[in-house]
Order: structure tokens, then C-alpha cells, then sequence
């Protein structure tokens, strides 16, 4: 199959996480987004990695799990606590950071 | 013996720093310490005198160094003083009539419950005046010369709770302030010249600077010297300076002061020599001095106002003699010693007119003292006859030789100069002898004061009268004693240089019309205030009567041209800079801090709306990147 064909998933999956990103307020949901950014990033890198015929690709694909892993751990945690003192999970109501 | 030259200057200054610190406790005998240090200053400077004497008169020069003021590499600035005829000739003039001014002032000042202070300043004002001569370096010359300008504010100023007096105090010291700035800047370019500021090797090197900048530092020394001596243009503080006790304006007038500008001019002889325009400038300066001087004495009711245009008029003749260059220089000194002689003396017999007449200085209230001072009496008159030039007086020698040098300059500017100076010595007469016949002749027209105190005209106590005798021997005989062999001539000589001119008119017959403008101008005099009553309030008189009262426009010039152009110089310079410069900035300041308020607005606190602008730029960047590998 030809690989380009990844390529425009890889397109597609990042820009619907993207779109989720920009669009919704729920904080888990907008969290499930970036990872779906990230996996459409590493199914890129995967592909390159293929079309090229090097392991650059993979390797930093290994990278972005790993990263993605803990940025996990750390943002769960914060929307947990986000949620305790607010009672909602909204990105817009935490919004205090402003002139 | 060139050891002493610093106690000369150390003596007054002792006494001014002991009787302005030592306080009250020194009130009962500080008129007489301060007379003593000045008498001391005096005979330490005849001292000096006979040892000069009894040297070559080439080897007379003495110096002394004291220290090393500002020791710099390539910048040497010494406390070093330097002793020659010239020094000589002021030292003993400054100390010698100095101290009896002071001897004067004790009597003058009794009841003042300030003297101890006036006498302080006294010694101060001699101190930098001797300072000011004994230096050997422009720099030196300078402090000295700063000196003399503070000791004449506090004088002038010393009876503070006059607000006249109190300004004219700030006047003198701002006109001087102008020509001091001239001084400095003649310094600073003769740094730049010569590299050094010592008399000795900027004298004998003028020759080798081009004339251009030689000219330059002869204006600014011109400058300087108008500033001190009051000459014109800087010419309006003198007249106000009345305002200080009548010691003062003879210690101003004959001894220290006025007469530095000449010493100034004189001593930097050999610039002026290689700038003939600065030259032909100072003669200008003297002739034009001359002239208005004198007029402007010839106007005032005012006794000592009507001497203080008589001395303008006289520096005038000096600075006129001291721009002629060699021919004139030696006779400026001598006019400046013959006339330090005579004008103290008038200072002090106007001074003892007003002490015998409850402080009056209206000559239109005075008339016949005659009788009733009769030392003050033969004493001014014999100043009189002095400064108009009497034959056989100390008057009639020097100023008669400034006139001839004037005329010896040769050519149109010889006769214009020399005319100046004759027409100059009728209107002496003529001022002079008006004063001498509303004081002392006529009728008596003084009357009560506010007060209904009638005045008691009387003589003046012997600590007064003595040196009122001695300054009129002075008047008398100076001129003659130094003429006789031209033994001036002969003792500055070495210092100064000294040329013949070529006049075109004899002695003989300069002298003739001396006298006989000098018969016309008191005949003229005598006839409008000798022969006639004298009016108790002065007529409205000509228009130049009027000018003449009000100094010739002086102050209505500087007002008009000096005052009001700041004024409009300041007000335009604050105008441009509260629209342009404040503009720019505040303009400056505006459009940042307005961006900046609608800039704020994207920062609205939503995380979404940053993930926008993270997006859109990176969506640009990549477009960007895209675009330009296209390209």
C-alpha cells in the first residue's frame, strides 16, 4: 500500500484533534484530543521513518510515547484537582489568568 | 627677602579670617587689627620696595614658590608669586592707600555695630586684590581676581537691609560675572596655545601664536578687564555700587577693583602688542569710556554718583593709554597711581561731607560747607585740582601724557583718540567744578531731614581728617615726583616696554589746550553754578541732561535688550521645550501605552483562545515555510 496513504490519516487524525481541542470545553475531552494530536504525529514519524528507510522516525516516536505518558500523569492530576475546587471541568470557567 | 612676598598677601588675609571667625569678642578691638595688619602689609611691602631699589634694574624681578597647586602631567598649575616693578608699583598703592582707608573707616564706621565685619571684608578685599597682582600665572590671577569680585559683593552689599543696596550688590557681582567669564576663556585658550599659563612663557612667546588667536585672547582679556574696571559696555554696576558705605567706593574706586582691569591689560602687554585690532578695540573701549563717564558725572545730583562717572571716566583714560601699546603703557600705570591718590581723597572728603550731614549725598543740599569743614574743604579741593589737571598737580603730568600718547598714535585714529581724550578733560572740568561749587560755595541750602533733624554741619574727627592730609600730599605732589626725570618711565621700563611716539602736535601745544579746555569747562561751570543761585530741585533740563541722569540709557539698555531678550530667549527655549522635546516623548509614551491597552485584550484568560493563536501561528509558519521553498 502506498504511504502516503498514512500521511493523510496521520493529516486528518491531527486535525480532528486539533478541531476538538479548539471546540470543546471539557477538559477530559480536550485532554483526549492532544493525545490524538500526538498519535497522529507519531503515525507520521512511523511513516517517514518507513519511506525513508531509517529508525530516526521510530526512535522518536518511542520518544513521544514516553513524553506523552507522563504529560499524562501530570495533566490528569491537574484536572482532577481543577475539578475538586470547581466542581467543573470546563476549560473556559478557569479562566482567571487575565488583566 | 623674596620670602616676605607671601606675608604680604597673609597679613590682610589673617585679619579677615580672625575678625569674620573670632566673633563678638572681638568687636571692641577689631577696627584696629584690621587697620594694624593692613599698616603691616604696607611696611613689609616699602620693605620689599628699598631692597628693590637697591638692585639692577634688570635683576629687580623677585619670585617666590609656595607649592605646587595642581601638579598634573602636562598640566602645572603653581601658587607662585612674582614680584617685579610693576607688582611693586600696585602693592604699595593697594596697601598704602588700603590702609589708610581703613584708618578712615574707624572713624567713618563708629556707629556701626557691624564693623568688626566691615573691616574683615576690608582685609579681604586687600588680600585678593594683592593676590591678584602678585600672582605670576593667569590662574592664579584668577582666583585672585574672583576674590575681589566676593569682597566687593559683601562691601557693596554690606548694608543688606537696603534692598537698593542689596541689588546693586548682585549687580556688581553678575556684570563682573560676565567679564570673568571672558578671563576664564582667555585662559583656557592660552592653555590650548601655550600650553602653560605662567606670565613668563606666555609673554615671550606671544610672538610665535598667530595673530588670529592672539586677537581672540586679547578680546577676552579686554573683556575681563571691562567686567572689573567697569568700562563699556560692562560699565552699569559702578553707579549702583554707591550703595556700600563711602570707604568702599574709595577702596573700589582708587586701590583695588577698578584698577585691575588696567593692571590686567598692561600686564598682558605683549599679546595686545602682536594684535593691533585688539589694540585698536581697547582704545575704542577707553576712548568711548572716556566720554561717558563724564558725562554721565556731569548730570548727577548725587555726590558720590557724580565721582563714580568721574572714575569711569578716568579708567577710561587709562584703558585708552593701556591700548596704545608701548607708548601708553607706563602712562596708564602712572594715571592709575596719581588718580588712586586723588580719588580716594575725594571719596573720603564726599564721605566726610556726609558724615557731617546726617548721611545727605544731595549736592542740590549742601552749598558753603566751606567754613564749616574746612580740612575736608582744602583737601577735596586740592583732589579738585588734582584730577583736572592743575598745572603742577599730580593730575595735570599723567593725564597730560595720555593725551599726547594719544595723539602720537598717528594717523585719523590718533586725532579721533587724542580729541576723545582733550574734549574728555573739558567735560572733567566742567563736572568737577560743579561739584566743588554746589558743595562748598554759595549759599547753604541744606534742610531738616523726614525727621525735622536739621543738619550740624562739622569737621570730621582726626582719625578721619589724617588720611584725607595725606592722601591730598598724594594729589599734590605724585604726578610732579614721578615725572621729574621721567623716573616712572624709567622704573617700569624693564616690566613693560617703552616707545617715544611720533605725535604730530607738540607737547607744548597739547598741553595749551589742555588748559585752555580746562579754563572753558569750570568757566562754563562756574558761570551755571557759580553765578546763579543753585535750584533746590533740579530743572527738567535737555534731553541729554535727562539721558545723562538716568546713566546715559544704561540700564534701560541692558533692560531692553539684555533683560527682555532672555526673557524672550528663556521663554522660546521652554516653549520648544515643552511642545517638541516634551512632545516626542510624552508622544513617545502615548502610542506605546495605547497599543499596549488594546494589545491587553488578547489576553482574556481563556485557554482555548491562546490555543487559537498557538495554531494560527504555527499554521503561518508552516504556510511561510512552504511559500518560500516554493520561491
Amino acid at each position: 500500500m502506498n504511504p502516503v496513504n498514512y500521511l493523510y490519516l496521520a493529516a486528518l487524525l491531527f486535525t480532528i484533534g486539533a478541531t476538538g481541542v479548539l471546540i470543546r470545553r471539557n477538559a477530559i475531552v480536550v485532554f483526549m484530543c492532544i493525545e490524538l494530536m500526538l498519535n497522529a504525529c507519531n503515525l507520521a514519524f512511523v511513516t517517514f521513518s518507513r519511506m525513508h528507510g531509517n529508525l530516526d522516525g521510530q526512535i522518536i516516536a518511542f520518544f513521544t510515547m514516553v513524553v506523552a505518558a507522563a504529560e499524562v500523569v501530570v495533566g490528569l492530576a491537574i484536572i482532577v484537582s481543577l475539578f475538586r475546587t470547581r466542581h467543573s471541568a470546563s476549560v473556559d470557567d478557569a479562566s482567571l489568568m487575565k488583566l | 627677602m623674596e620670602n616676605l612676598i607671601a606675608l604680604l598677601i597673609a597679613a590682610p588675609l589673617l585679619g579677615a579670617a580672625v575678625l569674620l571667625c573670632g566673633g563678638r569678642r572681638l568687636d571692641a578691638v577689631g577696627h584696629w587689627l584690621g587697620t594694624l595688619l593692613a599698616g603691616l602689609s604696607f611696611v613689609l611691602g616699602v620693605v620689599l620696595f628699598t631692597d628693590m631699589l637697591g638692585k639692577a634694574a634688570g635683576q629687580r624681578a623677585v619670585t617666590q614658590h609656595l607649592f605646587s597647586w595642581i601638579p598634573v602631567a602636562g598640566f602645572q598649575a603653581d601658587v607662585t608669586f612674582r614680584l617685579d616693578q610693576l607688582s611693586m608699583t600696585f602693592v604699595l598703592l593697594i596697601t598704602g592707600v588700603g590702609s589708610l582707608i581703613h584708618l578712615y573707616s574707624v572713624g567713618y564706621m563708629e556707629h556701626d555695630e557691624r564693623r568688626r565685619r566691615f573691616f574683615g571684608y576690608l582685609n579681604l578685599f586687600l588680600a585678593a586684590m594683592l593676590l591678584l597682582v602678585l600672582a605670576d600665572n593667569y590662574l592664579l590671577l584668577y582666583v585672585g581676581w574672583e576674590g575681589v569680585g566676593l569682597a566687593s559683593y559683601l562691601l557693596i552689599g554690606f548694608w543688606q537691609h537696603k534692598p537698593s543696596a542689596a541689588t546693586a550688590a548682585k549687580k556688581a557681582f553678575l556684570v563682573n560675572r560676565v567679564g570673568d567669564m571672558g578671563l576664564s576663556i582667555a585662559i583656557m585658550l592660552m592653555f590650548t596655545t601655550f600650553g602653560t599659563f605662567a606670565f613668563v612663557p606666555v609673554l615671550h612667546s606671544a610672538d610665535s601664536a598667530g595673530e588670529g588667536k592672539l586677537t581672540a585672547i586679547g578680546l577676552m582679556l579686554l573683556l575681563a578687564a571691562c567686567g572689573k574696571s567697569a568700562q563699556v559696555p560692562l560699565q552699569s554696576w559702578l553707579g549702583d555700587a554707591m550703595e556700600g558705605p563711602t570707604p568702599v567706593s574709595a577702596l573700589i574706586h582708587a586701590a583695588t577693583m577698578v584698577t585691575a582691569g588696567v593692571y590686567l591689560i598692561v600686564r598682558s602687554g605683549a599679546i595686545f602688542n602682536a594684535a593691533p585690532d585688539a589694540q585698536l578695540v581697547v582704545t575704542v573701549v577707553g576712548a568711548v569710556t572716556l566720554l561717558f563717564g563724564a558725562i554721565v558725572g556731569c548730570a548727577k545730583d548725587d555726590i558720590k554718583k557724580a565721582l563714580a562717572g568721574s572714575t569711569m571716566s578716568q579708567i577710561g583714560y587709562m584703558v585708552l593709554a593701556a591700548g596704545l601699546g608701548p607708548i601708553g603703557y607706563i602712562f596708564a600705570i602712572m594715571h592709575l597711581v596719581t588718580h588712586g591718590f586723588f580719588k580716594a581723597g575725594l571719596f573720603l572728603g564726599a564721605g566726610s561731607v556726609m558724615h557731617g550731614m546726617n548721611d545727605e549725598v544731595d549736592m542740590r543740599r549742601y552749598g558753603g560747607l566751606r567754613t564749616y569743614m574746612p580740612v575736608t574743604f582744602v583737601t577735596f579741593g586740592l583732589g579738585y585740582l588734582a584730577i583736572i589737571g592743575f598745572p603742577g598737580l599730580s593730575g595735570f603730568f599723567s593725564k597730560d601724557k595720555i593725551i599726547e600718547a594719544a595723539f602720537a598714535k598717528g594717523g585719523a585714529e590718533g586725532w579721533i583718540l587724542g580729541g576723545a581724550a582733550l574734549l574728555g578733560a573739558a567735560i572733567t572740568a566742567y563736572y568737577m567744578t560743579r561739584v566743588m561749587i554746589m558743595t562748598f560755595f554759595g549759599e547753604k541750602r541744606w534742610q531738616p531731614d523726614e525727621q525735622g533733624n536739621e543738619p550740624h554741619p562739622h569737621e570730621s574727627p582726626g582719625v578721619m581728617t589724617i588720611p584725607m592730609i595725606v592722601l591730598a600730599v598724594g594729589s599734590v605732589f605724585a604726578g610732579g615726583f614721578f615725572s621729574i626725570g621721567d623716573r616712572f618711565v624709567h622704573w617700569l621700563e624693564p616690566v613693560t616696554g617703552h616707545a617715544e611716539g611720533n605725535s604730530p602736535v607738540s607737547a607744548m601745544t597739547v598741553t595749551v589746550a589742555t588748559l585752555v579746555l580746562l579754563v572753558v569747562g569750570a568757566g562754563i561751570a562756574y558761570a551755571q553754578y557759580g553765578r546763579r543761585p543753585v535750584l533746590a530741585v533740579a530743572p527738567r533740563g535737555s534731553l541729554l541732561t535727562r539721558a545723562a541722569r538716568r546713566d546715559l540709557l544704561q540700564d534701560d539698555f541692558n533692560h531692553v535688550v539684555l533683560v527682555r531678550g532672555g526673557e524672550h530667549l528663556t521663554r522660546s527655549l521652554v516653549y520648544v521645550d515643552h511642545t517638541l522635546v516634551d512632545g516626542v516623548v510624552n508622544g513617545t509614551a502615548a502610542s506605546v501605552g495605547g497599543l499596549s491597552g488594546r494589545l491587553r485584550r488578547l489576553q482574556n484568560g481563556f485557554a482555548r483562545s491562546y490555543a487559537v493563536s498557538m495554531f494560527g501561528g504555527a499554521a503561518v509558519l508552516v504556510a511561510l515555510t512552504l511559500l518560500m521553498r516554493a520561491v
